[in-house]
């Protein structure tokens, strides 16, 4: 297993950084999109602890309205755009093609487009700030507030920030076409659609989201970037245009986005949890109908965030919005069932899926709140909000990353990390977060509202935006451990061989890291645990 | 794992040549990959066309009172727009030909249509751009209120799309000029065939909503 026959064509010499800039290997791909959202991770994180430190007491101390305005707009826009997103689409493009015993994706060169383009989106949402300032109207970039107007979005911040979106959702789409042909077309034989990984499954139903869902946010984008450039009047109501409209085409990709967030990352924990129980996955097929069944019901849910526009028809929104949590608790189950009476080996990878159980649970829960309209209306823009959607997108997602780059980092590296870091690093990362984000929830309560730069210092919310802000410091110091244990890891770690955890899904049948091309032969694929049948004697006589 | 070896030993160039085709037959990738990028398409015009009808359903009139003039905005059929239907339409059926000529392998017959279709894509454009000089001159423009603004929009990216296949079908053109095509290998043909064909049915309902649809 360990060697391959399959070569590319003889090499002639060409230096590491040319053979990274003109890969089309999926795997080197992979690792580009996973070190390029990091970057961004950082940036973005930095720019989260500039909101802290301002909120930690009230008065302005650091920056000034206007610049606050672009450092949480910012911060929304790396964290989600360049780092989530990209982060779970990296990943996608190393495992998925092993997972399906395919030798790479189905178009290697779209691949590479699709990676490049988020360097130079990113490259353009920097460059904002040396240009008069960066986008400042928020992640959702509502109209009037991102019109060229006074009080609006003046100077070029605004567009660049629009056409940098546009790049990154076209690299989203193409890396969706890529993912939907290659597991519709190059899984290997024997690999039915009901025998593929939990991870392809996610990957399949958040390739659809996007292939759907991202074209209308460009179409609302491109809107928004005639009505400032062109003297267009889609969202202005002074010349029969609508605010609202852009809401909804806003909406209707970036609720499906909060999926296309998440459902990868639970592809990650259900390859983790059965590994790291000694158990299958509970359920299997209730989990993959109950992953479609977000996903299409995902499409219904839109107007949620716009409960207190008065536009949108409530009784129908909040039904749906309820709906989706009956799915998601199914997979609850999956997941506490496959842990249930099994052999647990609490290593990092298992304490973040855990991790992610416990945040995620929470943030289903607090959002299931919004979804009651009277709630709603109480909470609607305030700091519960921000509680809620970190919950998701960081006890969600950013566990469930930390878990599958502990779980994976063998297979791309060849060598462990380092288990003792990367515990330290979850004790520090998961009281960090608590502590930062479990404030916010009662922060909202109080009344205070997100997006604001000051408070009152009578209005009672000084000690928990210190607290939060302690979090948030615990946050970026946790990042300390993961990087050196990364950069020793890389260096000395402990060599991983083929199968270092005993898993069950086939890019642990290769060498780590695999070699072009992935596998010389295949183990017989007769469940979803292919290395699971070969270890346990039930593999076919040859 | 014989067999398993055997499949891989046969590839003679790249260990992932055979595997453009899928070798149980079905769909090929570059037709599968068309028709998905051709969905986000779909959903792209979807947003627009949402844009022009919640705008024209909020509107008190459709179409609205053309400041300049005092009247309603009108859109004249003729002299343009019109043959530019008639031949975007022929267009398809001319391309749809050239795809059953190259499966049949014949060469000849497959340039011959697809240099005609690539031809009246150019021509629809030039067309366009002649209307879009005339409706400046009427004073419908980008920034003419929400009729301007969704009229452009619209006709304008189904214009990009247009480009975008006539750029297609020149490149299908040369590769075929050139003898890259046979009735085994032309997967780029039936691709550049879908996309205009999809190009088409946009303009097909861009033209019934715009200039069919009786206002309100």
């Amino acid at each position: 297993m360990a060697t391959t026959a399959l070569h590319p064509a003889a090499p002639t010499y060409r230096s590491t950084l040319y053979d990274w800039v003109t890969t089309t290997d999926h795997k080197k791909i992979g690792i580009m999109y996973v070190i390029n959202s990091f970057l961004f991770f950082f940036l973005g994180g930095l720019l989260a602890l500039g909101v802290r430190v301002e909120l930690a007491q009230p008065g302005l101390q650091i920056v000034t309205d206007q610049t606050y305005n672009e450092v949480f707009t910012m911060h929304a826009t790396f964290m989600i755009f360049l780092f989530v997103i990209p982060m779970l689409a990296g990943f996608g493009n190393y495992i998925v093609p092993l997972q399906i015993g395919a030798p790479d994706m189905a178009f290697p060169r779209i691949n590479a487009l699709s990676l490049w383009m988020l360097p130079l989106a990113g490259t353009l949402l920097i460059l904002s700030f040396f240009t008069g300032g960066s986008a400042a109207a928020g992640w959702t970039s509502y109209s009037p507030l991102a019109q060229d107007r006074p009080l609006g979005a003046v100077g070029p911040g605004q567009d660049l920030w629009i056409v940098a979106l546009t790049l990154i959702g076209t690299s989203s789409i193409l890396g969706a076409v890529n993912f939907l042909a290659t597991i519709f077309k190059m899984r290997a034989p024997g690999m039915t659609l009901f025998r593929m990984p939990i991870m392809v499954w996610t990957v399949l139903v958040t390739s659809v989201l996007v292939l759907m869902a991202t074209p209308v946010i460009t179409s609302a984008l491109i809107m928004l970037f005639i009505d400032r450039n062109y003297g267009g009047s889609f969202f202005d109501p002074a010349n029969g245009g609508d605010p609202i409209l852009y809401q909804n085409v806003f909406w209707f990709y970036s609720h499906p986005a909060v999926y296309v967030m998440i459902l990868p990352a639970m592809g990650m924990i259900s390859e983790i949890l059965p590994v790291f129980s000694r158990k299958p996955l509970f359920g299997y097929k209730a989990f993959v109908f109950a992953t479609a069944g977000i996903g299409a019901l995902g499409f219904s849910v839109w107007a949620h965030h716009m409960f207190t526009t008065g536009a949108v028809y409530l009784p129908f929104f909040s039904l749906m919005t309820f709906l989706i949590a009956v799915p998601t608790g199914v997979k609850m189950f999956n997941w506490i069932f496959t842990m249930w009476r099994g052999q647990l080996t609490f290593s990092t990878p298992l304490l973040y899926a855990v991790g992610f159980l416990s945040m995620f649970l929470i943030g289903g829960i607090n959002g299931a709140f919004s979804a009651s309209v009277p709630v709603d209306f109480a909470i609607h823009d305030t700091y519960w909000v921000v509680a809620h959607i970190h919950y998701v997108l960081f006890g969600g997602s950013v566990f469930g990353i930390m878990a599958g780059l502990f779980y994976w980092f063998p297979k791309m590296t060849g060598r462990m990390m380092n288990e003792t870091l990367g515990k330290v690093q979850f004790v520090l990362m998961f009281i960090g977060f608590n502590l930062t984000f479990f404030p916010m929830h009662e922060l909202g309560l109080a009344g205070m509202p997100r997006r604001i730069a000051d408070y009152s210092s009578t209005a009672g919310w000084n000690d928990l935006n210190l607290a939060a802000t302690v979090g948030g410091f615990l946050i970026a110091f946790s990042m300390l451990p993961l990087l050196w244990n990364i950069f020793i890891s890389l260096r000395s770690g402990t060599p991983a061989g083929d199968d270092p955890w005993e898993a069950n899904t086939l890019e642990w049948a290769t060498s780590s890291p695999p070699p072009p091309y992935n596998f010389d032969r295949l183990p017989e694929i007769r469940s979803e645990r292919p290395l699971f049948d070969a270890r346990h004697g039930q593999q076919a006589d040859h | 794992m014989a067999s398993d070896t055997h499949a891989l030993a046969t590839v003679e160039h790249s260990p992932v040549g055979s595997l453009a085709h899928d070798t149980r037959g079905g769909i090929s990738n570059p037709v599968l990959g068309m028709l998905l990028f051709i969905t986000s398409e779909v959903m792209f015009f979807a947003g627009l066309f949402a844009a022009y009808f919640n705008v024209r359903a909020a509107a008190p009139q459709w179409p609205p009172v053309n400041p300049e003039t005092g009247e309603a905005f009108h859109l004249a059929i003729l002299p343009l727009v019109g043959p530019a239907t008639v031949i975007l339409i022929l267009s398809s059926f001319t391309c749809q030909m050239a795809v059953w000529a190259i499966r049949r392998d014949d060469r000849v017959g497959f340039i011959r249509a697809i240099a005609v279709t690539f031809t009246i894509g150019v021509v629809f454009l030039l067309m366009q751009a002649a209307d879009y000089i005339l409706l400046a001159e009427e004073g419908i423009t980008l920034s003419a209120g929400t009729f301007g603004t969704t009229y452009f929009t619209l006709t304008g990216f189904h214009g990009a799309h247009v480009f975008g296949g006539a750029i297609m079908l020149g490149v299908v053109l040369y590769r075929g000029m050139a003898g890259q095509f046979s009735a085994r290998h032309h997967d780029a043909v039936e691709a550049a065939s879908l996309y205009w064909h999809f190009v088409d049915v946009v303009w097909i309902l861009l033209f019934s909503l715009l200039y069919l649809l009786p206002g309100k």
